[in-house]
């Protein structure tokens, strides 16, 4: 029988993200995953800036809250004194795949022990709705208004394609929050990649993608089936680098 | 079996487990509203709830408990 | 304890070895490439990591992992580099976490030279990175007082959670020198760091490190906090050298290897029989204003020469603690080239006043 309460590895504070953003729900899983692999004890989390710069008032957890895009970087000065310790950052795309591009790059190039939750939602919510390296061509921000041009702000970038390339990476997926069955799907995912830096394996990283509704001005329902129709086209779910099987 | 409780207070009521449940027996409320402001998800039917915790999954607020 | 020749910035790692650092993030850049390079070699053997970031930007980050960790951490760099670090050290600073940084000073603005210069002194010492902090300076002018004032810093920095510069010129990162290295700390001994991030049992308070503090209402009374912890840390942890300065009419100052050279210039002086002396800085923040303000007040001085490897920078500080009472005046050279003693000499016969 299915029984759902709230992890303990949450706190009891109030998310403060708005109505129908998935970053609570990406909140949850990586939450359950640490209390059921029974690591969050010793597990050390990055909050990044952005949306989620307040996610250490959420993790039941000990938790840094690091500068824009180096959340890898300190990660990887937490784990390497660390290794004992389950270390993990939580970034957004603003994040992870603009000002901490060289980060996310070299911390997954090094194959650093840590894993990375990476929120691809295709704009800076937290500042008001601007332009990320993950908008999709066409879709408007408001340092794109007339939509994103590629003559003028350049091509979206596939942030887990493009680390799957590397040698460092032991495991690299991208999964979906826009309804239910992804959710459980993406926990799936999640909870591998912790497994891999508990194996010792090297460097993890789940792109999940959400919605942003109100900086995508639409409904929160509206956003997820935007997701499902227009975001996940570009951005295929999958795995695309495992080193323990052959993917793809 | 397991029912749906959803946590009034907790709610921001954006909708996501009315339209992902299989039942569809979850609602937000038309005029009442939380302490937030916001008008909230309600079990219209609970008798015909059939614990699958799909709305647990997509809640994004931990609104809702089923046990 | 045996002494040994030692190239500066060699010298600097193993000292930062045998203080407690167990924990080097670094990034290429000329004059200091040999701290880096010692560190890979030795570090792992004392049962520490060393990382070569992608950047100096990720390296202080790097630092700032670790240092939250509770482990005595520390980069190092060369004037560009630091600039890079500036934000690492504000969020370190803003976050209470102690660390070391060190910064081989190189010419610059911009890409600069790469010989020997003091022009960061202003980063070093009035922020830097944004907002209100401080850094603890420390500016050695020999081999010895580099390796020495390694231990201090560490053990300062510890101390006052914050972070902790080691300020040196080109020359001591490059010359060689005879030094004897104290015998590595017992990392037991050191007090303990229960704020640390070490993963949370359940047990008392989970630990947050952050620098956010988005309330005016949070943010405004742990900055008058700071602010008091810097006045206490002016109190108690100024340090110079005074060199003939008791009767001296002449007062030259400078610190790091400038003032090796005002040395050898009041000795020209006094043999000319002009009463000179020197006062070297050794920390710069806190700046020692008492020494200045001790010989500004004698009535027999005439004046202070701030002589520097920069357009001018500490001759603020100088003049701030000199405060009006006696005429200060600057002699530079900058651009990596250095000053002779002979120039000294002829800038305060030429009529510094």
């Amino acid at each position: 029988m299915p029984v759902f309460h709230k992890t303990k590895v949450l706190t009891d504070v109030p998310m403060h993200y708005c109505p129908g953003c998935t970053h609570g729900v990406v909140h949850r899983l990586v939450a359950e995953c640490l209390e059921e692999l029974g690591v969050a004890g010793k597990t050390i989390g990055v909050a990044p800036v952005g949306c989620a710069v307040f996610a250490y008032n959420y993790f039941n957890l000990d938790m840094a809250e690091a500068a824009h895009g180096r959340a890898p970087a300190m990660a990887t000065g937490i784990k390497r004194v660390r290794p004992e310790c389950v270390v993990f950052a939580y970034q957004g795309d603003g994040d992870l795949a603009s000002i901490g591009a060289a980060e996310t790059v070299h911390a997954a190039a090094r194959g650093e022990n840590i894993t990375v939750i990476f929120i691809n939602n295709g704009i800076y919510g937290m500042t008001g709705g601007q332009m990320a390296p993950t908008t999709l061509i066409g879709a408007k921000a408001t340092t794109c208004p007339y939509g994103r041009d590629p003559k003028v702000n350049g091509y979206p970038v596939r942030v887990s394609e493009m680390l799957a390339q590397l040698d460092g990476p032991s495991y690299i997926a991208r999964v979906s929050t826009h309804n239910a069955r992804a959710v459980l799907d993406a926990k799936k995912h999640i909870r591998r990649a912790f497994e891999k830096q508990i194996e010792g394996k090297g460097f993890a990283l789940v792109e999940v993608l959400t919605g942003c509704p109100t900086n995508w001005a639409m409904s929160p329902v509206d956003a997820l089936k935007y997701v499902e129709e227009q975001v996940i086209p570009y951005y295929p779910l999958g795995v695309y680098k495992d080193t323990d099987k052959e993917v793809r | 079996m397991p029912k749906a409780k959803i946590k009034k207070e907790v709610c921001k009521g954006c909708g996501l487990c009315v339209v992902n449940c299989p039942k569809k027996i979850l609602k937000l409320t038309e005029r009442e509203i939380n302490a937030m402001g916001y008008n909230y998800c309600q079990v219209s039917d609970p008798e015909a709830c059939i614990g699958c915790a799909m709305c647990a999954a997509i809640c994004p607020d931990c609104a809702i408990d089923v046990d | 304890m045996a002494r040994q020749l030692m190239k500066g910035n060699e010298a600097i790692a193993e000292a930062a070895i045998r203080a407690g650092c167990r924990a080097f993030f670094g990034y290429p850049i000329t004059p200091q490439n040999e701290i880096p390079e010692y560190m890979a070699a030795h570090m792992a053997e004392n049962g520490g990591v060393f990382v070569q970031a992608e950047s100096e930007v990720a390296a202080i980050n790097m630092v700032y992992g670790a240092a939250a960790a509770g482990f005595r951490a520390m980069t190092s760099s060369s004037s560009p580099g630091i600039s890079l670090k500036q934000e690492g050290i504000s969020y370190i600073a803003a976050s209470d976490l102690p660390c070391v940084i060190v910064n081989i000073m190189r010419a610059g603005p911009g890409l600069g030279g790469i010989q020997s210069a003091q022009g960061d002194y202003f980063q070093a010492v009035k922020g830097g990175g944004h907002g209100d902090y401080k850094l603890l300076v420390f500016a050695p002018a020999s081999i010895q007082e580099a390796v020495d004032l390694m231990f201090v810093a560490f053990d300062k920095a510890d101390q006052y959670r914050m972070p902790a510069m080691i300020l040196g010129d080109g020359m001591i990162g490059q010359m060689m020198e005879p030094v004897e290295l104290p015998p590595a700390v017992d990392l037991q001994s050191l007090p303990e760091k229960p704020w640390c991030l070490r993963g949370w049992d359940g047990q008392g308070e989970r630990r947050i490190v952050s620098s956010l503090r988005i309330q005016p209402e949070d943010l405004e009374p742990y900055l008058n906090e700071q602010m008091k912890k810097w006045e206490r840390i002016k109190e108690d942890e100024a340090r110079a050298e005074e060199y003939r300065a008791e009767d001296a009419e002449i007062l030259l100052t400078a610190y790091g290897t400038p003032a090796r050279i005002c040395k050898s210039a009041v000795e020209i002086l006094r043999a000319e029989g002009i009463k000179a002396g020197l006062i070297r800085p050794i920390t710069l923040f806190p700046f020692p204003d008492r020494a200045f303000r001790y010989h500004a007040a004698r009535p027999e001085v005439k004046g202070f020469v701030s002589v520097e490897l920069s357009t001018g920078q500490m001759i603020e500080d100088v003049r701030l603690a000199v405060d009006g009472k006696k005429p200060v005046s600057f002699f530079g050279r900058c651009g990596g080239a250095v000053m002779s003693e002979d120039e000294i000499v002829a800038f305060v016969k030429g009529g510094a006043f």
